[in-house]
This record gives structure tokens, sequence and C-alpha cells, in this order.
């Protein structure tokens, strides 16, 4: 297929495999951010071919995969109102909550939907004036427009039964928190190639100043990853730090203005809860004051509620790169896909899932 | 093929929606079997009228099997729910290296379901059984208030003639053989779920639904000593490889650049997020033979489809686990779909 096929092309691959081989001498740690990039990673296997000394670290940048807990709730709270129709993407659908999964809820009777766009829940409240339509918003700064675009599309069509349950996050806050957290084993990261489509790259020039790492934005393609690395690793080498853009066929420095501008007017930066990590200050976005009656959480009177995590899974430790799927205690024994402990097992592009998926076990 | 009559034998004018006593077993009911099933599936089995379909077999070893359909949406690009509850069953029955030769049909109709539609449904059936050379032997309709059910659903059995002395099983799979497919996989899936989500692509992806026993019987004819067949269906090449691995014991190994899929199953599949591994199949089988005959068997398969590809081999006997060498040449494992990947695909 044209545009793909010249992105996996085995002889090009070999040929990176020997060119980051020939500039390593050290052992180096990488992170990949997103999880698209760590389910082609394992899918492609491109991890097989680098040397051993460069270990890659699966960061998390898997929407489904960060949500907290308490918002799974939520979710489910909202779902199970027999006048909702709750609408989300199909990854979420699985995820364990404290004691169901919106599949659970479907079952019941509850009115749950698989959606592809935001847009189509905002056409479902329109033909639907006597339900409320709920869209859970998931996603980093890739999906913040499409979202931020649903929302303005209620607001000018005056559609008052369409609300979204908010559980947006940014990537750049959440690599500091990596970065500053004093286990951190990051040498270099492989930004987000998608995220750095909506927003550039100009908010990791601080940051690769700030921790001196190299940031190298990178695609999706087995190739894209694999030069992602040879760039990372050639500046690792030679001792310097700086953001250079791998993925320049999608991505420039500015990224899409008119995307940035529709999530500005419609979101501003507030705290978020990322499962397995906690907290982090201005890490998520929240809805602008002016949007607020469109904010599911407040509609439905759920502000408060608060969920801690359970202490079995260790998603957590696995988002921050410091520990392997495979050394989880319960991974493939009492966490499989069917019967996920924590998110990482139920999103593809979780790394768990991944492994599970795509390794050859030892 | 007949040449059926687009005009539907029941007064569309008097009845433009099917009501509950179409199925209430009075008048509308009798005539529902009169002028609309007994027109279109006409056989001497049928004819009959019994309750049940007396029948003379010429062998003694049959194979049997039975299928419900729940497709939505019921029409889409290459087929319908008719002809999907004639070729699934079929191919079922195929998958012994039998010869298909009657088939059932339970029909379950949601009160207020348009004639037409029926009609359209009930002559894909018919032909579709027609192009497969089976009979529909015996029948059954109901009819659910509306809301109950999602238009139409149908449910075949089906019988058909062992001829061969083959074990065509899982458990007669060695180190070894080798596996071929009759073409490229992914396109039912991608054709239901373009239709449902609304894409639109160049040209219009079409459903692969079709009979697979003429294939099946040219194979078994030819004198291959088949092993396993499998037909793909939900879950994909992918679900069906792990299936046999798990009920033979033994280590498959699959060769990316082997398995057919088109441009734009394969462009579809990457928007949508999905692994054409995994999706649904209606016209796709796997052979399991004995690597000597795989050439022979190869060619056979080539002048149905000339996609058709030896896409791997059983490695060893030590553990169940499919294996797939990627395109860019390294290893991985190629899982069981967990969960569901596209809900009610037939």
């Amino acid at each position: 297929m044209k545009f793909l096929d010249e992105y996996r092309d085995p002889d090009a691959a070999k040929r990176y495999s020997e060119l980051i081989r020939s500039i390593t001498t050290k052992s180096w740690n990488i992170m990949e951010v997103c999880g698209g990039q760590t389910h082609a990673i394992v899918k492609f296997g491109l991890d097989e071919l680098l040397p051993e000394s460069i270990r890659l670290i699966h960061g998390p940048g898997c929407p489904v995969c960060v949500t907290s807990l308490e918002l799974i709730d939520k979710s489910i709270e909202i779902a199970s109102n027999p006048n909702v129709i709750f609408c989300s993407f199909g990854d979420m659908l699985r995820v364990p909550g404290s004691k169901k999964d919106l599949l659970q809820v479907k079952s019941e009777g509850g009115d749950v939907r698989m959606m592809y766009s935001p847009l189509d829940a905002v056409k479902i409240a329109k033909e639907n004036p006597h339900n409320e339509v709920v869209f859970f918003a998931v996603g980093f700064e890739t999906t913040a427009p499409a979202n931020a675009m649903a929302v303005y599309q209620a607001k000018e069509l005056g559609i008052k039964n369409f609300s979204i349950l908010v559980s947006h996050v940014l990537v750049p806050p959440a690599m500091e928190a990596i970065l500053s957290s004093e286990n951190c084993m990051v040498q270099g990261f492989l930004a987000a190639g998608h995220v750095c489509a909506v927003m550039g790259y100009n908010e990791y020039f601080p940051i690769a100043e700030k921790y001196k790492v190299p940031i190298v934005v990178t695609g999706f393609e087995p190739l894209d990853i694999l030069q992602g690395i040879y760039m990372t690793v050639k500046q690792l080498e030679e001792g310097r730090h700086e953001v250079e853009n791998q993925y320049a066929r999608v991505v420039d420095k500015e990224g899409n203005l008119p995307a940035q501008n529709l999530v500005s007017r419609v979101f501003k930066v507030g705290t978020r809860k990322w499962r397995g990590i906690g907290e982090i200050p201005d890490s998520g976005l929240v809805l602008q004051d002016n949007f607020r009656e469109f904010d599911a959480s407040l509609k439905f009177g759920l502000a408060e509620l608060v969920v801690d995590e359970p202490k079995e899974c260790i998603s957590g430790i696995i988002l921050q790169g410091l520990k392997k799927p495979n050394e989880c205690q319960a991974f493939g024994k009492l966490c499989t896909p069917e019967h996920p402990l924590g998110a990482t097992m139920v999103s593809s592009e979780g790394a768990c899932a991944a492994y599970y998926r795509y390794r050859i076990k030892p | 093929m007949k040449e059926f009559n687009l005009q539907c034998p029941i007064p569309i004018n008097e009845y433009p929606r099917v009501l509950l006593a179409h199925g209430g077993g009075g008048r509308l009911m009798h005539n529902l079997i009169e002028k609309m099933f007994s027109s279109a599936f006409s056989n001497d089995i049928l004819m009959q009228g019994h309750d049940s379909a007396q029948i003379n077999l010429a062998t003694n070893k049959i194979a049997f099997t039975t299928d419900s359909y729940v497709v939505k949406p019921l029409f889409f690009p290459g087929g319908d729910i008719g002809s999907l509850a004639v070729n699934g069953t079929v191919n079922d029955i195929a998958m012994s290296g039998a010869v298909p030769q009657y088939i059932s049909l339970g029909l379950i109709i949601e009160e207020g379901f348009e004639m037409e539609m029926l009609w359209r449904v009930v002559q894909s059936i018919a032909s579709a059984a027609e192009a497969a050379g089976v009979k529909i032997a015996t029948g059954d309709t109901k009819v659910v208030d509306n809301g109950k059910g999602d238009g139409i659903f149908i449910n075949t059995s089906g019988i058909g003639l062992i001829q061969h002395d083959l074990n065509i099983s899982p458990k007669s799979i060695k180190p070894g053989d080798v596996i071929l497919l009759n073409g490229d996989i992914g396109r039912h899936g991608i054709a239901i779920m373009a239709e449902r989500e609304g894409l639109e692509f160049d040209h219009k992806i079409t459903s692969d639904c079709a009979p697979l026993n003429f294939i099946i019987n040219d194979i078994i004819n030819a004198g291959i000593e088949v092993h396993c067949l499998r037909d793909l269906t939900r879950g994909g090449l992918s679900s069906t490889l792990n299936e046999l691995a798990e009920s033979a014991n033994c280590e498959i190994l699959i060769n990316e650049l082997k398995v057919p899929v088109h441009e734009d199953v394969r462009g579809a599949c990457e928007i949508l997020g999905f692994d054409p591994m995994y999706v649904a199949n209606e016209g796709k089988f796997i052979t399991i033979v004995p690597a000597e005959q795989a050439e022979i068997c190869l060619n056979i398969l080539t002048k149905h489809n000339s996609e058709a590809s030896i896409i791997g081999s059983i490695s060893s006997n030590n553990e169940a686990i499919v294996k797939l060498k990627s395109r860019i040449g390294t290893m991985r494992i190629l899982d069981m779909l967990s969960g569901e990947q596209l809900p009610r695909i037939c």
C-alpha cells in the first residue's frame, strides 16, 4: 500500500538496525511516550532489531490506560442511568471499574454505544431530545480538537441534552512527572507524533533543556520508530540534548493552529489524576467556565466522587517505565486481556496487552 | 441460475409489513408460506408438506451442522443475511469434506418488518441455495413483537454426505504439514463495518460471502490427503489458527507476507485500527495437507482464486502456539482475539 509499505520495508529496517548498532557504544534507556508506538514496537518486533544495550521503556501514552478509576466509576454511574445514552470509544468499554465495566452496564440494559467520533454523539443527542447523551471524552492532545468541536457544535446548535465526561490528559506534564521522579531511568524520549501534529513541538524545548534529555518527535511505522531511535541514540552518544523532528512529513513546529485555537476556546488546563500515577498538576484539560453546562460530571452530581486505586495492579509502575509488563507477578496469570486487573491490559495500546498479544514467551 | 420473480407475491399494498399474525398459525401465515416461501424454495422434499422432511440418503455417514445469523445491517455490499445464512451453513458442512444436500430454514421476524425486505431476503436465500446446490428441506416462521427483534434473524441447519475415507480433523494435523489459504482475507468484516459506519472508499469493499463446497470437492476428488479444513469466519484467520493449534497441540508458523489482503481492506483496517488477521471472512478457508501435496492443492485452489497462497506450516507438536514472521522479518505471537472486534457480523 502506497505511503505505508515504504515505511515497513524489511531491507531498510535491517539497514537501520545495523546503523543503530554501529553508533551504540553505551547502554541507553529510551522511552517511547505513545501507546501507538508501543503497539507498533511489539507488533513488528522492533526491539529484536536493536542492540541489547538499548532498552525501550514503554511510556504512559495510552489514554485508556491512564484514565483514573474514579472516572471509570463515574462513567459507569452515568451509563447506568436509564435516561442516558452513553457514547464512548470502543476500548473504554472493557476497562474495569471498581465493580464492573461499561460492557456489563450494557448487558444490564444500559444504552452504551461505541463511537468513532464525538460528533456522532452530538447527532444522537439531536435525534433523541428526551435522553441525556454523554460522550466519554478521553485522550491526549490528539483527540482534544474533535471533542472540543463536539462541545462547540452542541453549544452553537443549542443542544442541551449533550455533555462530555472529560478525561483529557496532556503529554508534556507527564514527561516532566517521569523525569522529575527519583527513580527515573529515562535518558531520551521518542515524542508522540500524532500529539505533535496537533500541538507542534515548541513545548519540548524547555523540557529538553531543563532535564538534559534528547526528545525526538517520532511517527508510528516501523521505519519511523527505528529512525527515531537512531536519532535519539546519536544525540545521546554525542552528548547532545535537542528537540528533533523525525516525523516531518506530518508534524511541523507550530502544529495545527486552528485546532489549538478551538481546544483553548473550549478547554483550559487543569489538574488531572492519572491511573497508577496519581494527581499531576496542570496535566489535563477541563471545560472552560462558559462551557460548564456540558460537563457530565457536574450535570450528574458526581464531581465529589473519589475512588482509590487497587493495590494488586502495578500499572502505575509499568506506565512510568520502572518495570516491564512481564516483570509483574500477575502478568498472564491473574491478569489477562479477558480478565484484566488494570487498564494497561485492556487497551490495544496498553503495554501489558501488547506484550500479552505479541511477545514470544520465553 | 433460475430467474426470480422480482415482484413480491404477497400483495404489498395489502400487508406492507409483517404482522404478528403472519407467524400465528392462521390464514395469514398459511398465505405467507404458500405464496412467498413455497414459490421461492419449491422442491420435492419441501413439497411433501409434512411436519418433518423425509429423506433417503446415499451414504451412511453425514455431516450435520447448525448456525444462526443476526448480521446487522441485513443488506451489505456482496451479500445479505439470506445468502449468508445459506453459505455459512453450506461452508460448515463443506469443512468436513462433505457434500451439502439439504438445509433447514428458521426465520424469526420482527413485527413490522417490511414485506418487501422479507421478499428480498427470501429471494436471496433461494438464489444462494440454487448456487450452492442445496435444497431447503424444511422450515419454520415465527414473528416476535415490534422492538423484540431486529428485523429478521435466521437459523439454518444442514446435512451433507460424506463420501470420502479421510479423517478431516485437527487430530490429523502433523508436523511438516503445509497450510494453504484460498484467497484474500478481511473483506466480509470490513464490508459490514463500512456499511454500518457509513464509511466510503474509492471502490466499494464487497463481502467475500460465497459457497466453498465446490472447491472442497475438487480438492478431495483430486486425491489430496486433506488433514484439516477450517473456514475463517468470526475472529478471522488468527483465531482459526489458534483454535487449530490448541486442538492439535501444535506450533504453527505463518508468513505475514504470504497472506493476501487487498489494498482497500488494508487501508480501512489502518483507519479503523483493526488487524486484517482478526477480521471476519465468509468465503475463505484454510486447508492443511502433507507438504508433498501442497503444490497440487495450490494449483486447484488457484483455479478458483488466483490469490490462493501457501501461508505457512506446522513447525512442531511441542506447544500450542501460532507464530508470525512479520513483514519486516521479525517473529511474534499471533494471538487469539480477546473479546469482540466487531459485533454482529454474521
